[in-house]
């Protein structure tokens, strides 16, 4: 497929073009950090109309792993540590994976997880299986790989979270107000466009899910307008998407994994919305294997207030609570760009390069 | 500086590392400026690179042909001959012969192809563990003719700004390498020497600036340039040249064009170049995917991409780069 047609600048304005017309103030909810970051590089806020807001949410794995984990993390030892580039940055109360790598904490950074199942034949390796659906797949086949080749050095703390029922908690807060969501293309190619189908018959919201190029984008909006009267699900992606999702990859994540609660960063404990590794692999479970405690987030704020300022990098005041709930915008919070930059981030919103402080960053502000 | 040790970051070529050597190098040398080479008499120019790259061998080249084009081209930037070179290796006990009989025979036939005559040099081998393979610096030596002055003061508004080729692609390589991505066709180093280009810029007389694009990419440059001039410069996306595989690669990982490395890439300023100019700078070798891809304006203030639906982006100096040992 060629993408330059879902670039072509003509199409773009038309659609804008069009969306000048909706008068009413809406606030559209983008669930994905990739779609923040296209919006931010296609510079599409600025495109459209003020009217139509659009917001950033949860979407974002790094952003909402807990900053217990980088502390668990740091404390082992005997360990290589295999982690996406993203989580390196992410400050724990005791400083991030980088600093702990440059004082001895031996960590890899990896694209995908079966280059740290090729490490673990080695040296002992603990994968940090963060992701949404777009990623677990890949982390269950590895998983699964790993135990055909009957591994030993090789585990994963899963982290891997579901974005459906992110959304469910997210629209049962009465106080967050959201008249429709762009859902992401990627993640809805494994879940299919069924996983949404509680929005309209529940919280009578709509969605609509597309893809990442400008014009999947403006005609995903276009699309969303034309509905708030009769909220649905629209699947303006397609060319990738289908109602039911892959099914190999879904029983591929069943075979590995079993549901469970989980906590989100600045959300909370969310139910149903984790996934940890079924008993029968559970060889292959780092939190089991070195008895690592990730999934509580009192540990990490006790350690942050003992600890002295100026060894713990996460700030009290930092927002991105809010901002995954799409109650603020990044230039609300008062440390954007004067003490929180991608230089010296203060919260998980600004160290991942899909994180909605990262993006105003880059992209939402002027180059000064 | 907020960080009390040395991290990847700090080498990367982006923010940290300028914080790196304004704060510690800067200071304590006393450095006229914060640049890679120097000039020690009215026309002599000596510049010097370290090497590190991992893996030691890619599609496209080794940290032989690297490192000896790597600083032929630091020296060419300011116009000069590039004359003769100094070598040193760090080299870890066990490492083969064979390849380092192979590393030093591309330096040599780099040297030859670029009429540069490795003269001197140094050996030093340090325990298993202690160095990954081999680690190679370089300083090279050359003469600037007289009436040559490249220098970012001489930039306008108006000037147009031009690449000798497709962008990217040493990171796609060495990404490609590491990765095993099995892209097709297979990714390779566009590694070589730019002292040609540079020569028949000077010799169209309207070359004002160039630098070459390694680390970083030739957005940090940008950025840099803006820095120092505070003039605008506006980049147009479908300008850019850029492969096919680039491209995917980018779109699989996320990454921007504009901040990957290249090893044999010069951006350079020039005022109003013909077409018969530019057509002529094609048929040189290295340089047949020259283009113009943007120009220095006072529409803005900053870097700036136009990109493909028209509209404008901030391109900004990375804090670092998450791809060590590039170069
Ligand atoms: S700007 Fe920094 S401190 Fe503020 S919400 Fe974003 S990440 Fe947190």
């Amino acid at each position: 497929m060629d993408l330059r047609s879902f670039r072509n600048p003509k199409l773009v304005r038309q659609v804008v073009k069009d969306l000048s017309e909706y008068r009413n103030e809406v606030k559209i909810m983008e669930v994905c950090g990739t779609h923040t970051m296209a919006i931010g590089k296609w510079g599409i806020r600025k495109l459209i109309p003020e009217n139509i807001k659009l917001i950033s949410g949860p979407g974002c794995p790094v952003c909402v792993t807990p900053s217990s984990v980088i502390d668990e993390l740091i404390n082992l030892e005997g360990v290589t540590i295999a982690s996406f580039g993203d989580l390196l940055r992410l400050p724990g109360s005791i400083g991030n994976l980088e600093q702990a790598r440059a004082k001895g904490l031996d960590v890899h950074t990896i694209y995908s997880p079966l280059e740290a199942l090729e490490l673990s034949k080695q040296k002992e390796t603990l994968f940090v299986g963060i992701g949404f659906e777009t990623t677990i797949p890949g982390i269950a086949y590895t998983i699964s790989e790993a135990h055909r080749l009957k591994l030993t050095d090789f585990s994963v703390l899963s982290l891997g979270k579901l974005i459906a029922p992110a959304l469910d908690a997210l629209l049962s807060d009465k106080q967050i107000e959201i008249d429709g969501f762009i859902l992401p293309g990627h993640v809805s190619v494994i879940t299919g466009t069924d996983a949404y189908s509680f929005m309209p018959e529940k919280y009578r919201v709509g969605g609509v899910v597309t893809g990442f190029e400008p014009l999947d984008i403006v005609v995903g909006i276009q699309k969303l307008l034309g509905q708030m009267t009769r909220p649905q699900i629209i699947n303006e992606y397609s060319r990738a998407v289908t109602k039911k999702g892959n099914q190999n990859a879904q029983a591929m994540i069943e075979r590995i994994f079993e549901v469970s609660n989980a906590f989100w960063r600045g959300l909370g404990k969310i139910p149903s919305s984790g996934l940890i590794i079924r008993d029968e692999y559970s060889q292959f479970d780092a939190s089991k294997k070195y008895g690592l405690m990730v999934e509580s987030p009192e540990v990490s704020l006790a350690a942050c207030q003992s600890a002295p300022a100026s060894v713990s990098n996460v700030s009290a005041n930092c927002r991105c609570g809010d901002i995954l709930k799409g109650k603020i915008i990044p230039i609300e919070c008062a440390l954007f760009n004067s003490e929180c930059t991608p230089d010296n981030p203060l919260g998980p919103c600004m160290v991942s390069s899909e994180g909605s402080c990262a993006a105003y960053y880059l992209y939402e502000r002027g180059y000064q | 500086m907020k960080e009390d040790i040395i991290t990847l970051g700090h080498g990367s070529g982006a923010g940290l590392t300028h914080e790196l050597i304004a704060d510690v190098f800067h200071k304590e040398f006393n450095l006229p400026s914060l640049d890679d080479s120097a000039r020690i008499s009215n026309r002599m120019v000596v510049s010097t690179d370290s090497f590190v790259v991992k893996p030691l061998f890619f599609a496209g080249g080794c940290i032989g042909t690297l490192s000896v084009n790597g600083t032929i081209n630091d020296v060419s930037m300011s116009g000069s001959k590039p004359l003769y070179l100094l070598a040193s290796f760090i080299i870890e006990e066990g490492f083969s012969i064979k390849d380092l009989k192979k590393i030093v025979q591309s330096m040599q036939q780099s040297a030859e192809e670029s009429q540069v005559r490795i003269i001197a040099g140094d050996t030093k081998v340090v325990k298993r563990g202690e160095c990954d393979g081999i680690y190679i610096t370089t300083t090279g030596i050359g003469i600037l003719p007289e009436d040559v002055n490249l220098s970012a003061t001489n930039i306008q508004i108006g000037d147009e700004i031009l690449v000798n080729g497709t962008l990217g692609d040493h990171s796609a390589a060495i990404i490609n390498a590491r990765q095993k991505l099995m892209l097709d066709p297979m990714p390779a180093s566009d590694c070589a020497p730019l002292y040609g280009i540079v020569q028949f810029l000077l010799r169209t007389g309207k070359l004002k600036f160039a630098r070459d694009a390694t680390r970083g990419g030739i957005a940090t440059i940008l950025n840099e340039i803006y820095r120092e001039t505070k003039l605008g410069i506006i980049i147009e996306e479908d300008l850019v040249p850029i492969k096919n595989t680039t491209k995917v690669l980018c779109d699989l990982l996320g990454l921007d064009v504009l901040y990957l490395a290249n090893e044999g890439k010069l951006i350079s300023f020039v005022s109003a170049m013909t077409q018969e100019m530019i057509g002529e700078l094609k048929k040189q070798k290295y340089a047949e995917g020259a283009a113009v891809i943007g120009k220095v304006t006072d529409e803005v203030d900053g870097v700036y991409l136009r990109n493909s639906i028209g509209s404008l982006r901030p391109l900004r100096m990375l804090a670092s780069d998450p791809l060590p040992r590039i170069c």
